[in-house]
């Protein structure tokens, strides 16, 4: 059909008899280009009207450092909180029976869900300080909302489902097999867990604790109501890209916006090679 | 003698823990959801309901408010079958079709997951913004973009790109393209085949990722927001809408609108969820659990 005379130039290796390769090929990478290579072009080549010590100059302004740092710490933060609360939400749901199981299994995806405008303003509500939450921290002396620390609860809130989701099935694959082995050798249960389970888990663990970091670092809908936003304290980096975009400071935030963007492609490595680690520790 | 090896000397099976163990384990688990998940729900629909019924639904028949939800509803309608059809169409590409290059391909399909929401509207704002590459031709032909519905749909098809194919793609490489080759060898057309063998094989993944494209395409906030300028009634979709009542302490009637959001996130994990139960095996296994 359209294969041959579409993509004629390309070394013809497919051998399929399916038709509609080149209508479907054709389809995919013009709207790829369209929506997703020419836009992202776009960003890289922005910066470039900086020269390279313009856009270094750019991503080393304090308040961007600022940003930065607070974005990554936050996010690590949470990351950490999801680590160890999603594995326990991983171990109740696979190995643990109760009623509403199927109940909980499912509203653990609610994040992925909601829209992080609606969970903003919902956390906010609840840990400021006449809040449900924030009524009992205040007279402590806990202030959440307005404060790093409730960024860190926004983004622990996005990033919840994604350690459940990675640990999840590799418990379930887990061969009980070897924990019987080990429990027939003398091992306690907390040996068995820290010897047999938990190495088999790690690289799954990781994998979540990467994802949710990367996907906290981006993250803008949730933290902007809860954050406070003040500059150098309490502003995200994605913020300040949307400030420097209303004071039409383009070459500004497009550099931000790359420096992001190189961050996240290593994540995206890091995270790539984390999987093919467990996928091997794993033996799936 | 198979009691040695299912229980220990406590009388408990081997592979459990401690009746303590299991105790905190679920208290730790279920608690941390209580906190992070029940308890905002329960509040964005507590703080709703606050001035009570009539209230609320003034909020949500008020002219912006429904200008925001038809807003809403029209991106939706545009950016998701886009990217259906693009899912189908890389999903065919990809699994029934050998080329250089695929895994490339793949990778730039997954691209828009990694990208900051921020920075998925910034891209739109830095080639048709009004000091952006293609801004000033655009406007000298009266087209407008950014600050306009196009924009926002732009913004909504680039976030929510990877869905439908991210589903269908593992899904048809595990099915194989067996059937597919006995309908050609009998005859059928191109189209037949992918609208009689093809289509009921994926249908149940399709609706997975539609469902779950359209949960976000219409939740959608950070890529929007930069696009949209905010121009009340005009180019302010539900979730612009809620940020702006917010704004101005309007918290019922920003709540409001958001319970409708947070109905249509728990409408949309119902349906996923029953998906999963009643369909489970005709889904992408790797992405049963995403």
């Amino acid at each position: 059909m359209t294969g041959r005379s579409f993509f004629s130039v390309f070394p013809r290796r497919d051998r399929s008899i399916i038709p509609g390769f080149g209508l479907t090929l054709g389809i995919t990478l013009f709207y790829l280009t369209i929506i997703v290579l020419i836009p992202l072009a776009a960003l890289a080549l922005r910066p470039t009207d900086l020269g390279f010590s313009g856009f270094v100059a750019a991503v080393t302004q304090p308040r961007v450092l600022a940003a930065l740092k607070l974005s990554f710490t936050t996010a690590f933060f949470a990351a950490a909180i999801n680590a160890v609360f999603g594995l326990a939400v991983a171990w109740m749901l696979v190995r643990y029976e109760f009623p509403g199981k199927k109940v909980v299994d499912a509203i653990v995806d609610l994040p992925f869900a909601l829209p992080t405008a609606v969970a903003g303003i919902a956390l906010t509500s609840l840990y400021a300080p006449n809040g449900w939450i924030g009524q009992y921290l205040d007279p402590l002396g806990i202030k959440v909302a307005f404060t790093p620390l409730g960024i860190v609860v926004a983004l622990t809130f996005i990033g919840l489902p994604f350690v459940v989701r990675t640990v999840q099935p590799v418990l379930e694959e887990l061969d009980t097999e070897l924990e019987e082995a080990a429990a027939c050798l003398g091992a306690t249960r907390l040996e068995t867990f820290i010897r047999v389970i938990f190495p088999v888990i790690l690289p799954a663990l990781m994998t979540g604790f990467a994802m949710a970091l990367a996907r906290a670092v981006g993250e803008y809908g949730s933290v902007i109501f809860i954050a406070g936003n003040m500059p150098m304290v309490s502003e995200i980096t994605p913020l300040l890209i949307v400030i420097k975009l209303e004071q039409f400071d383009y070459a500004g935030a497009a550099a931000i916006g790359v420096a992001m963007l190189l961050i996240s492609f290593i994540m995206l490595l890091v995270i790539n090679l984390l999987q093919r680690w467990s996928r091997r520790w794993a033996g799936i | 003698m198979s009691g040695a090896v299912t229980q220990n000397r406590a009388g408990r099976p081997a592979l459990a823990e401690p009746l303590w163990v299991k105790a905190l384990v679920m208290l730790a688990a279920l608690g941390f959801l209580g906190f992070f998940i029940l308890l905002p729900l329960a509040g964005v629909f507590t703080e709703a309901l606050r001035r009570g019924l009539s209230t609320y639904w003034e909020a949500l028949v008020e002219p912006d408010a429904f200008a925001a939800i038809k807003l809403t509803l029209l991106v939706a309608i545009i950016a998701v079958p886009a990217n259906m059809v693009f899912g189908i169409a890389a999903a065919w590409a990809i699994t029934k079709h050998k080329f250089p290059g695929k895994s490339l391909l793949l990778t730039l399909i997954d691209l828009p997951f990694s990208v900051s929401p921020v920075i998925s509207g910034l891209v739109y704002v830095l080639l048709f913004g009004a000091h952006g590459l293609v801004g000033p031709w655009l406007r000298d032909h009266g087209i407008q973009i950014v600050f306009a519905v196009p924009g926002l749909v732009l913004a909504t098809m680039f976030v929510t790109f990877p869905f439908v194919a991210r589903e269908l793609i593992p899904l048809m490489q595990a099915q194989g393209s067996d059937e597919e080759e006995a309908a050609i060898t009998l005859g059928a057309s191109g189209w037949q085949t992918f609208r009689r063998v093809t289509l009921p094989n994926i249908r149940w993944g399709l609706l997975y990722g539609v469902l779950l494209c359209n949960a976000r395409a219409m939740g959608e906030f950070g890529a929007v927001s930069v696009v949209s300028g905010h121009i009340r009634g005009e180019t302010n979709t539900m979730p612009l809408h809620v940020e702006i009542l917010y704004n101005e302490y309007n918290f019922v009637a920003a709540f409001a609108v958001a319970s409708m959001l947070a109905i249509l996130a728990l409408v949309t994990l119902l349906a996923k969820s029953l998906l999963e139960w009643r369909h489970g095996a005709e889904l992408a296994a790797t992405t049963r659990r995403h």
